[in-house]
């Protein structure tokens, strides 16, 4: 673990155990319904549009583009302390699928980043075990 | 789908009979949540001139009904803890208004009470859940974050600067309304547009006082039949609609940033009441953020999407204005200890019947109520009528 | 109080249409609670033939209605989540009941997932409820030391050796019925007498054998009207009559240890029904305990206080007696992920549609289904009849 590290750390669950491991691995895993042929986030077994289990993993590309985003001045969390001002963002993956993240490697001012700008996938490690995948302007 | 017949059937069968805070509300860190509960049930039984004895139904959130229901002494034949946050307590009449037309209870007590400024705890997050993997590591933590997200999605879609200037007026004409009501937190400090614009950020595009108070409170609800309420000390404020539902849980999982499901419960409590919104005198609309009320005023179908902003133009939500909202002074400037839906019943209760003093409307004969929970995720509406 | 003639009214108004467990129950470390939820939702919709675009009422405890509904991608109009432990899934049925009745929703969903087994992360308690403060400090953590504290009031006012020979009663005759259902956890494993009084002792008076399983299971309940029942694919199981409450969260609150809620909850869902115990096919009662067995058969009024020990003697409750109780092998031998409730109403639902095989009851017309929650603190009754 990162030294002092002090952030929420994700504990893998059954359903998300891969979603992890991919992260670790520099890959950005997505659940997908075979029958529906339709990409989803966050990852299920059982598909939430027509719940059959015929469903798979397939790697998304890491682009996206924004679809909102803020910019948090007081922490949520002691761990955000030092953080602060920091771009929690919501973002549209290319396959679809929308999901929470915070945008990186971009000054923290709404006049610099904006809605629906390019930003493509990079991962943070944070343990042994998790990498965080953030977002960066493309 | 819900049946409108069925519900019309049953408007206006239950009213509601009591309503009240806990004895101080703002900051009480000599109390628990638990006792905040307690007394305002009491005072909410008090205020209907009806025994403990009679609570035969015992509604709440946050807490399990064994809690509350145990540390008042009271013994119910149906009980409901259906939670999804602030919205609670507002869908919880819907859910006594069937419990009570099906017979299961005569007389069901709602209660809330929380130590949102004094807490000695943090409840533990459960970490299968989809916020404390998918959000929560991102900072994505805590109302002020989610909505702020939400609120720059409107701004991009309907213009930063009349957005900006909508939760502008929305926070000053609620601050006005606070500065008529001597149990709100912020009783005696007014707010200029000046100083609006120029406090700190919290979360970007929300200043301070887009953001709810965080405060200590309590309140409780009693209903019962609108036979039964003949009987009661105040006589009742009936029931005439009500509705409920949800789309998401998680943020990003929300299907619309600028949509509530209030566009679904705003029209059915409506139809189920006969009723449209120019028949009302009053809104009290859960204003956790100012973005919340331009949202839900659009999803509820007071203004179409993108026109909150003209809607609120101008103060018209202000003491002497036009359309009246959030008379109490809100969760905004009133008290908002964490779970607030309940307070917008309490005070739309209170201005039809007439015993809000300074800050009381000319008219007020129909009332609605709006709850929201989670992260706009749970809405419950509710439409009230004095006798 | 509960009023008879509005619940003798709506009685057989709502129908059960589909149960179901999730796919493997027992021991699933592979799949997480709301995964089960799932499973169990969407085959017990597979049973009623009814699409899950057609739900429009989600019943659930443990979680939130939020995330069950989240996660199946299901957006409900009427969201009930009360949770009082192992009988909420029971009083959801007259929860449903009295909102389908009051047309809040048409297709009621229930569901049920615990990973009682496999769990990887247990919720942390909060300081401030009596039990952390007045019972956790002493060592009375969790059911057993609870329930056993219970019994031993039991013993002491009804005889040591009775009781005792009735708890390994219940235990022996429940083991036979998990020997007729390959999903139970000790189909594959029958116990003697013998074996029963020379098992390990958990917290005496209780051995092991007299404390349920600790697995992993899903389960979930599909509910509509009478009316739409007729088309789904099996048809209805009536609900004549259904009845909750509590009166103590605590143990040290409880008024009488050897009497449960069930002495009102039973009644009063008989009466709703207009039949006697005597016209009972089947009891399915949830034995989280054999104790609980015991106090609650005397609580629901099959026999009177003191009386059980006799009323179960000689395996009158095992196949082949002359009162089938806990058909499936129940709590105790069957399955109990933490909160059982939901699978009694499952077994009742399939004794009463002739679907459970080896075990099947020659005649089975009329069932009770009966939950306890808490510590013995909520009970919920429902009697069901198949057309």
């Amino acid at each position: 673990m990162a030294d002092g590290y002090n952030k929420p750390i994700p504990i893998p669950q059954p359903e998300s155990d891969n979603y992890w491991e991919g992260a670790k691995a520099g890959e950005l895993r997505l659940r997908k319904c075979d029958d529906c042929n339709q990409a989803y986030f966050y990852p299920r077994n059982i598909c939430p549009e027509c719940g059959n289990n015929n469903t798979s993993w397939i790697v998304a590309s890491g682009n996206a583009k924004i679809h909102t985003f803020a910019i948090v001045h007081r922490p949520p969390h002691p761990g955000f302390m030092d953080d602060v001002p920091y771009v929690p963002a919501i973002v549209e993956l290319e396959e679809g699928p929308r999901m929470a993240t915070q945008i990186i490697n971009v000054e923290a001012d709404p006049s610099v980043i904006s809605i629906d700008m390019a930003v493509k996938v990079v991962f943070e490690s944070i343990t042994d075990e998790i990498s965080l995948p953030k977002f960066e302007p493309a | 789908m819900p049946v409108m017949d069925k519900l019309k059937a049953i408007s206006g069968s239950i009213a509601i009979v009591g309503v009240a805070e806990s004895d101080n509300i703002g900051r009480v860190p000599e109390k628990g949540p638990m006792e905040l509960h307690a007394e305002a049930g009491r005072n909410a039984l008090a205020d209907a001139g009806i025994d403990k004895s009679e609570v035969d139904g015992v509604f709440t959130a946050g807490y399990s009904t064994y809690d509350i229901a145990e540390y008042m002494g009271i013994t119910p034949h149906f009980t409901d803890s259906t939670s999804v946050g602030g919205s609670s307590f507002v869908i919880h009449i819907a859910h006594a208004m069937a419990a009570i037309a099906a017979g299961y209870c005569e007389v069901a007590l709602i209660t809330h009470g929380e130590s949102g400024r004094s807490n000695r705890a943090r409840a533990g997050g459960n970490p299968g859940l989809a916020g404390a993997q998918y959000e929560a590591p991102y900072g994505i933590m805590g109302a002020p974050i989610g909505y702020s997200l939400a609120a720059n999605r409107y701004m991009h879609q309907y213009g930063e600067d009349r957005t900006r200037e909508a939760m502008a007026n929305i926070a000053v004409s609620t601050r006005k309304w606070a500065n008529m009501n001597e149990k709100a937190y912020f009783y005696d400090t007014p707010m200029s547009f000046d100083e609006y614009h120029d406090s700190r950020w919290v979360s970007w595009p929300f200043h301070l006082p887009d953001c709810c108070l965080v405060t200590d409170a309590g309140a409780a609800i009693v209903i019962t039949s609108a036979e039964r309420a003949k009987s009661t000390k105040k006589g009742g404020v009936n029931v005439l609609g009500v509705a409920e539902g949800h789309d998401h849980s998680v943020l990003h999982q929300m299907p619309d940033l600028t949509r509530t499901w209030g566009r679904h419960t705003g029209p059915q409590a409506l139809e189920m009441a006969g009723l449209s919104h120019d028949d009302l005198d009053l809104a009290m609309i859960y204003d956790s953020f100012t973005y919340t009320v331009l949202a839900t005023l659009e999803s509820l179908g007071f203004c179409g999407p993108g026109e909150g902003p003209d809607f609120v133009a101008d103060q018209r939500t202000a003491p002497g204005g036009d359309f009246p909202l959030n008379t109490s002074g809100g969760g905004l400037s009133y008290t908002h200890p964490g779970m607030y839906g309940i307070f917008t019943v309490v005070e739309a209760v209170r201005q039809l019947r007439g015993e809000t003093g300074q800050r009381q409307l000319d008219t007020c004969e129909l009332a609605m109520a709006h709850g929201t929970g989670g992260t706009l995720s749970s809405t419950g509406t509710v439409i009230l009528a004095r006798d």
